[in-house]
């Protein structure tokens, strides 16, 4: 093999310089599905100060089109979305889908395909009912497994065995991020009289997980601006800058699978750290965007992840270290707990990660912040999609 | 940029019903073949890229079930979109060209014998002002077909020679679901007869994507990818010139289509119309072999058939049977989104 294959071809570094959300509600009954994306998208433009014609091209992601009873709806959204004349491309990795989408567009800017590129995700939830979209017909799936939430319940159950968590813990988690999303404007659950005492009396719906540990069900939108390092150089605001990125699939059952700690997401973020050069991810990652759809997955992504040794993650939590103003503030935006347009969710986690770095996260800002984890997850804990952002253009 | 190429291509023999084989049991003997042609194991690949429908399946995440097929562990980099196969092709080529992975696995699988295909693709049309009418893709082709005939542009009887011209082709290719001479038949939407609209196919195809001396390692004539660009147009039809192909001509122009003539073209044309529509915008003249292998028209499993045109076209290329083909693919009513891949040998095959 001669030497300039064996090399890595030099990437182009990979900028974000827009950002924009929907307000996120149960039900936005005042806009099409057109309508949601497009505002999204509108905000991000906003944000960087560019036109519909500076975008080069869309990618575009959500989860299962049962969601909204549209079969492939980026044809219909392509005029929504600027995309008339350019490329457009539609990812579906499950729960991680957020994630991915935004991966699949920096990888666009990377290979220097395109300078600038649109990424967005949405879901609009109220179109239809996500537990019973989930739940598959028998024969593919045992009855009584409703939802997500039935689907996880033993791992979580798996994970407080083989630690010895109390079971204390998880609603710990839901009272830290239920409180943070009331410093975020865009969250969909903002509950002002919120006591750690009404989320331990909430009802229990898939043992161990209560009513008030579980993600709500929302309508929502995010988008992002992409660009390049001459795009960079024009952003009106400091830019969040991607030092990894990095994708893992395995399969859903196997035999030797562990759901507690699935080594797709070990693997995942072991690449994205050497990517960015992390060595010590506790210490010199100043804040984490984590898929937490059922509180307890707090104290396992922390393990799985590497911010915490195996069986330590419920420690970190219960000690407040994940609190906004701990050591490793963990969902600052209030996560998925408190917004779930599960299609978006994942690229939300990714635009709080950057809105960390780029110091525009508001009344969740946390202080400082130079580098910051974005981490979705998606089907039977199987798909994984990370990125490592830093407020400094990457070394390498 | 990196050369990248298509070194190696595996697709079923189509059929119109595969009840008897889950999507997974239809997929694994296509990804151990494709896999086998290059001694590569599932280990070995730095990138895994599918394509597919849930609304073809008729369950969520339809595509999780197919990663048992590629065996995916240890964990594997790997994605998935929600549209033909020939879209994930372009992903993966993204990815070799960031330099994060030299080789990948693209596949595609579509079983429409489930449900009533003409039903579930009006699934696809904008929710709030078409969907509900359930105009059916054989009904929309139509139109595009009489717009055609109306601007003087074909007419049936031309129609009927793309179709008797594909059957005759895909007599050679095994993998065809229809092949030899077939009456034009009935209408089924005027002006289409049934031999201008494609058959309803169950079927899957995978390719191995590879770049520089790791793709000559791994295959004789790798087919480089010169070019590959797509476009999308507006959704609504109304807006639209269905007589022309702007986004093909597009995808064409940017990804050099038109620097030099190509000998081959692999044209994703599910409808005898279609094809005429693609030639005028793909500027092919008499001299180009369209469809050698048979085209949609003769085998159309909806999510693979792109990416078998671009399989097709890279396996002509393979064989030493061409220098530098296009390859094709559509997505949405009325050829509304469209791919353009150059692929070119080296050396001159004949």
């Amino acid at each position: 093999m001669p030497h300039n294959e064996r090399l890595m071809p030099h990437k182009e570094p990979v900028a974000v310089v827009g950002i924009g959300q929907t307000r996120h509600v149960a039900a936005r009954k005042d806009v099409s599905i057109a309508g949601l994306v497009r505002e999204a998208a509108q905000c991000a433009l906003e944000d960087a100060e560019l036109t519909w014609a500076d975008i080069d091209a869309v990618v575009i992601g959500k989860a299962p089109d049962f969601f909204e009873g549209v079969m492939m709806p980026e044809l219909y959204l392509a005029d929504a979305l600027g995309a008339v004349g350019k490329p457009m491309l539609r990812v579906h990795t499950a729960g991680s889908v957020g994630g991915s989408t935004a991966l699949v567009a920096a990888n666009l800017v990377a290979a220097r395909v395109h300078g600038t590129v649109l990424t967005l995700a949405f879901e609009k939830q109220s179109e239809s009912n996500a537990m019973w979209g989930l739940s598959l017909p028998i024969p593919f799936q045992q009855p009584l497994l409703a939802g997500a939430g039935g689907f996880f319940a033993p791992h979580v159950r798996a994970y407080m065995r083989r630690t010895g968590a109390p079971d204390t813990v998880g609603s710990l988690v839901a009272y830290k991020d239920r409180r943070n999303a009331l410093k975020n404007p865009y969250a969909h659950l903002h509950e002002t009289d919120i006591t750690l005492e009404k989320v331990q009396a909430s009802p229990m719906l898939w043992d161990p997980i209560r009513y008030s540990e579980t993600c709500p069900s929302s309508d929502g939108a995010c988008a992002m601006i992409l660009t390049d390092r001459t795009g960079a150089a024009r952003s009106p605001h400091p830019p969040a800058w991607v030092h990894g990125g990095a994708m893992r699939s395995e399969p859903t059952l196997f035999a030797g699978k562990d759901f507690v700690s699935p080594q797709a997401g070990k693997d995942c973020a072991a690449d994205v750290y050497h990517q960015a050069g992390i060595t010590d991810p506790r210490r010199e990652i100043d804040a984490v965007e984590m898929y937490v759809p059922f509180s307890w997955y707090e104290p396992m992504w922390l393990e799985n992840l590497g911010f915490a040794a195996e069986g330590e993650g419920w420690k970190l939590t219960e000690a407040g270290v994940t609190e906004l103003d701990g050591d490793l503030p963990v969902n600052p935006s209030g996560g998925v707990l408190s917004t779930n347009p599960i299609g978006a969710s994942g690229m939300i986690r990714f635009a709080e990660a950057a809105l960390q770095v780029r110091g525009r996260a508001g009344a969740h800002q946390v202080d400082g912040a130079r580098r910051a984890l974005g981490h979705a997850y998606g089907g039977g804990a199987q798909f994984f999609s990370m990125w490592l952002v830093g407020a400094e253009p990457p070394q390498n | 940029m990196r050369d990248v190429a298509i070194v190696a291509f595996a697709q079923t023999a189509h059929s119109r019903t595969s009840d008897e084989l889950s999507e997974v049991e239809m997929l694994m003997p296509v990804l151990h073949e494709v896999l086998d042609r290059t001694g590569l194991k599932t280990a070995d690949l730095g990138f895994v890229c599918s394509g597919s429908s849930d609304y073809l399946a008729g369950r969520a995440f339809s595509f999780t079930m197919a990663l048992d097929g590629v065996g995916a562990w240890p964990p594997v980099s790997e994605s998935h979109v929600e549209m033909d196969g020939a879209w994930a092709l372009y992903e993966a080529w993204v990815k070799i060209l960031t330099g994060e992975a030299d080789t990948a696995l693209v596949y595609a699988y579509g079983k429409s014998s489930p449900g009533e295909l003409r039903d579930v693709l009006t699934r696809q049309l904008d929710p709030y002002y078409v969907a509900p009418l359930w105009p059916d893709s054989v009904a929309l082709a139509a139109l595009q077909a009489q717009a055609l005939i109306d601007a003087g542009a074909t007419d049936e009887r031309a129609l009927a020679g793309v179709a008797a011209r594909s059957r005759t082709d895909a007599a050679a290719n095994p993998y065809a679901q229809l092949s030899g001479p077939a009456p034009m038949g009935d209408y089924v939407v005027r002006p289409l007869r049934r031999g201008d609209c494609p058959p309803v196919s169950d079927g899957a195809a995978a390719v191995i994507l590879a770049a520089g001396d790791t793709a000559r390692a791994l295959c004789a004539r790798p087919a480089w990818i010169r070019g590959l660009d797509h476009r999308i147009e507006a959704h609504s039809l109304g807006v639209r010139d269905l007589t022309e192909s702007p986004s093909t001509r597009l995808a064409a122009e940017r990804a050099g289509a038109f620097a030099r003539p190509a000998d081959t073209a692999e044209l994703h044309a599910p409808f005898t119309s279609q094809e005429v529509v693609l030639r005028r915008a793909l500027r092919l003249d008499d001299d180009v072999t369209v469809n050698p292998s048979g085209g949609a028209l003769t085998a159309n499993p909806v999510m693979a058939a792109g990416l078998i045109r671009l399989g097709e076209a890279a396996a002509r290329i393979h064989r030493g049977e061409s220098d530098r083909a296009l390859a094709h693919a559509t997505s949405g009513p009325c050829l509304q989104q469209n791919l353009v891949a150059v692929l070119e040998g080296e050396g001159h095959a004949a």
